[in-house]
């Protein structure tokens, strides 16, 4: 499990996080939501420590994260996996490169084992044979699935994602969406997912905190969301027409 | 600017930290050095066979004093090579080609968010992506000197051939005449200290490189003028404290 507690984030005179506190648990699928500039990535990257907070501490199954060196950490970093917006993939690796990367730092397989682990996992993201391509050779959906594969290469216990449908097409959204889902359940992952994709709220929603102007504006699942009488969070969720049509026919 | 040195002295600390796994490093080293050695050698061969010809016609039209013996030309061309032209000339035309190259591919890497990757995974990514490529610096500016060197004295004597102001047999009777192997030493400290140099500036450039592809360029260009003053005020220092 991880916790958040009171974390604060300041850059210069710029407060982005104003004393925000939860709780990601295991095997659950928990969505961090709000609108631009709320600071969803921001805090994201103070949970994966990217960002130091300026106030306030994260706790990674009761370990205190926020006061631990680089070294402190590494055991812990060994654990998460995250798919960033773009990606992140390296480019001058081939796809199966870049899986076996974290495998060929941390552990001491040898290199057909590692070669099946990288196999396992393109197949687990429908990406099998793409082994030699390179990423500029992959679509915006293949870059996110192989995305995927390089987090889950290490079996994470935790695994961070941000903004998974960002540049992609409904259908492939939903797949990747699905994915992760998938990942969380079999795997039991602590997931935190940065979103402001209502599909994905609705879909793989089981946890979600909606963050406004810095702070945690709401707190619930997806089943729930639909009937909060937050102001805010209404304004977000039902943005679009197509959500206030489905509203209605609620 | 000392607050800029500090942080340059910092990841340089951070970069020379145990790597997690030798064999990776390794083989990310090698991989640099063919890309600063092998990478940078035709650029080398060109510029060294031609700062030679050009020194060796303009000493020799500089002595036309018949009371100088001609085979001066030869002495004057080896110690000018080796001292200067070929270490100095050499890392400012390096600095262009592998130190743009350096800042412009970590700081590619930091806008795609590939080191924060990296980070992630728990790996120190400046360790990981500056220390092969300083190594590789290190190891590799020495042998292209030599090699410039070397294509420098064969480019003087080609020169000579080519005409008849020295005669080729005087320019080989300078070349050898009163050598002083403490340039040839010089010259290597300096191409040594210029690979450091080079290579470490235009990395700390790109590492802390933040925006998009404009800053990207910047850092490029950031990194090959500063290392480039970095190369010259360095080659001041060495010269007044090695001769």
């Amino acid at each position: 499990m991880i916790e958040v507690k009171d974390v604060h984030k300041t850059f210069g005179e710029n407060h982005v996080l104003r004393g925000i506190s939860a709780q990601f648990h295991p095997g659950k699928n928990n969505l961090i939501i709000g609108g631009s500039g709320s600071g969803k990535t921001t805090l994201l990257k103070c949970i994966v420590g990217l960002h130091e907070p300026t106030k306030g501490e994260i706790f990674y199954n009761g370990e205190n994260f926020t006061t631990m060196n680089f070294e402190e950490r590494v055991p812990i970093r060994k654990e998460i996996g995250m798919l960033f917006q773009n990606s992140a993939l390296f480019d001058s690796m081939t796809v199966e490169e870049n899986i076996m990367f974290p495998l060929n730092l941390f552990t001491d397989q040898t290199r057909a084992e590692k070669l099946d682990r990288a196999n396992f996992c393109l197949e687990r993201v429908n990406l099998k044979g793409k082994n030699k391509l390179f990423p500029s050779e992959l679509s915006g959906g293949m870059k996110k699935r192989v995305g995927i594969a390089r987090a889950i290469s290490m079996q994470p216990k935790y695994l961070f994602v941000d903004e998974p449908n960002s540049g992609l097409d409904p259908k492939t959204s939903i797949l990747i969406d699905e994915l992760i889902a998938e990942l969380t359940e079999e795997y039991q992952i602590t997931t935190v997912v940065v979103t402001h994709d209502m599909n994905s709220v609705m879909g793989i929603g089981d946890h979600i905190i909606f963050l406004h102007n810095g702070q945690k504006w709401w707190e619930g699942s997806n089943k729930e969301i639909a009937h909060t009488d937050n102001q805010e969070l209404n304004d977000f969720v039902f943005a679009s027409k197509f959500m206030q049509a489905a509203k209605e026919k609620l | 600017m000392f607050h800029s040195f500090g942080r340059y002295l910092l990841l340089l600390k951070l970069s020379f930290k145990k790597p997690e796994k030798f064999s990776v490093y390794w083989a990310e080293v090698m991989r640099e050095m063919v890309s600063v050695g092998i990478g940078s050698l035709g650029i080398i061969c060109i510029i060294s066979v031609f700062i030679g010809a050009v020194a060796v016609i303009q000493v020799a039209f500089q002595l036309s004093s018949p009371l100088v013996p001609k085979s001066i030309a030869g002495s004057i061309a080896r110690d000018s090579t080796i001292l200067e032209f070929s270490p100095t000339i050499s890392a400012l035309v390096l600095a262009g080609r592998v130190g743009s190259s350096i800042a412009s591919q970590i700081g590619t890497m930091r806008v795609t968010e590939q080191i924060d990757a990296l980070e992630i995974m728990g790996v120190n990514a400046p360790g990981y992506l500056i220390s092969p490529k300083v190594i590789a610096g290190l190891l590799m500016f020495p042998m292209l000197n030599i090699v410039s060197i070397l294509l420098g004295l064969l480019g003087g004597y080609v020169a000579c051939a080519a005409s008849n102001d020295i005669p080729t047999s005087q320019y080989i009777y300078g070349l050898r005449d009163a050598f002083n192997s403490i340039t040839l030493q010089t010259s290597i400290v300096k191409s040594i200290v210029f690979g450091f140099i080079i290579t470490s500036v235009c990395a700390y450039q790109g590492f802390y490189t933040s925006g998009g592809a404009l800053e990207v360029g910047q850092s490029a260009t950031k990194g090959v003028v500063y290392s480039c003053i970095a190369v010259l005020f360095a080659d001041l220092v060495i010269t007044r404290m090695l001769l």
